[in-house]
């Protein structure tokens, strides 16, 4: 049984380190889209939450999983699990920091539930204001939006909250 | 058979918006909408995909996603009409959308809450979120359209003028959904008839725009019976599958 923890504890290090592939500065750990790593009959199977429907980057995000998982000696599978749904209050503490070191806002709590023109007070990641304003709701990736600081000028990309 | 059929339809509307909206992209009148534009696209694609995988599932013979969205023609498709309404201006892309989402967003919160399908309500719990950014967007679109200037308020007249008589058809259960939701796999559409139109009256209210009341209406999307656009939007879309059959990425 120790042995068994003590494996898939490596699993676990193993697949919760692979970086996410268009926000390379946090894991998949840090955003919680790596939900549990488990071995089933000498298979690490690995539960994978996709973020938006859409995502173009669930595939990329699966196959490293496979990659890493495969490396480490374990024989591996992707379960692919969409409910619950993902959301954006499984981004760890420290993937918060991650992505704010990184220029990137981190979700404001709850903003998901904003309603029909309500925008949610996002700080800026450089000098902390609250001074900011929306560029667009759309960003670089679909999880991310264009914000710029009204106080230091900065455009910086703030993580939506769904 | 019947769930089958209903979850295709569903499926066929999404993947259909998804492409006209896609169509937007490398055109957008600015960048932040050229990137915009193919999110949102993706999104609804997305959705398609699981709803395809499911449909297939359900049917049993073996079809997956590739089959039912590429190897099917026009008259098995069975969108809405609205959906496929060819993309004209931003006015009518904008109108469009806040259109669907307005219906999807409560849609996906009753089969979040209601639905017997695990599959549906884990589909559901994501779309709606997205629904709901949708609506934002294409909202502020909208508003800013409709009380802006002379030229935009015109467009988007314009738009109401064409886009309305399409959205009665949302609201219709064809039997095959009749069928899925008297099983409780999906929730009876015509409930969505009173959160639609707070939101658009919401919207239209700021955007300085009568909402149309009555007037004619045209439907057919769930028999197949489509514009001609739509031909031409599929051709486009399965020419490569079809042209290289089982081709992958």
């Amino acid at each position: 049984m120790a042995v068994l923890a003590l494996q898939e504890a490596r699993a676990w290090a193993a697949a919760a380190a692979v970086p996410d592939p268009e926000v390379p500065c946090v894991t998949v750990a840090d955003l919680g889209i790596l939900r549990w790593v488990r071995l089933q009959d000498g298979v690490a199977v690995a539960g994978v939450s996709p973020t938006y429907s859409g995502c173009p980057a669930v595939l990329a995000i699966e196959l490293a999983i496979d990659a890493a998982l495969r490396e480490a000696g374990f024989e591996p599978r992707i379960e692919r699990l969409l409910s619950p749904p993902w959301t954006t209050d499984w981004i760890t503490q420290e993937g918060r920091e991650k992505l704010r070191a990184y220029g990137i806002a981190p979700p404001v709590a709850g903003g998901g539930k904003a309603s029909l023109f309500q925008v949610a007070e996002v700080a800026c990641p450089r000098c902390g204001s609250g001074d900011t304003e929306r560029l667009s709701e759309f960003g670089s990736t679909a999880c991310k939006a264009q914000y710029r600081c009204c106080a230091c000028r900065e455009p910086f990309d703030y993580f939506k909250c769904i | 058979m019947a769930v089958f059929e209903a979850v295709l339809e569903l499926a066929d509307d999404h993947l259909v918006l998804g492409h006209r909206i896609s169509e937007w992209c490398g055109h957008a009148p600015m960048l932040e909408e050229d990137l915009a534009m193919p999110n949102m696209a993706l999104d609804l694609i997305g959705t398609a995909r699981t709803l395809y995988a499911h449909a297939g599932a359900l049917e049993g013979q073996g079809r997956g996603e590739d089959e039912l969205a590429y190897l099917r023609g026009e008259r098995e498709y069975r969108n809405c009409l609205l959906v496929e309404r060819p993309n004209e201006d931003f006015a009518h892309t904008m109108l469009r959308s806040l259109y669907f989402a307005a219906f999807m967003r409560p849609y996906w919160l009753a089969v979040l809450a209601q639905s017997v399908d695990e599959v549906l309500r884990g589909v559901a719990g994501k779309a709606e979120k997205e629904m709901a950014y949708h609506i934002r967007h294409a909202g502020e679109w909208v508003v800013r359209l409709g009380d802006g200037t002379e030229e935009s308020a015109a467009r988007m007249l314009a738009a109401v003028e064409a886009l309305h008589l399409y959205t009665e058809e949302l609201f219709e259960s064809s039997a095959v959904a009749a069928v899925a939701e008297a099983d409780g796999v999906l929730p009876p559409r015509a409930q969505m008839r009173a959160p639609w139109q707070a939101v658009i009256a919401e919207v239209f209210e700021q955007a300085l725009l009568a909402v149309p009341q009555g007037g004619p209406v045209l439907r057919g999307g769930r028999q197949g019976l489509h514009g001609e656009g739509l031909g031409h939007m599929l051709a486009e879309m399965q020419v490569l599958h079809r042209a290289h059959p089982g081709a992958r990425w």
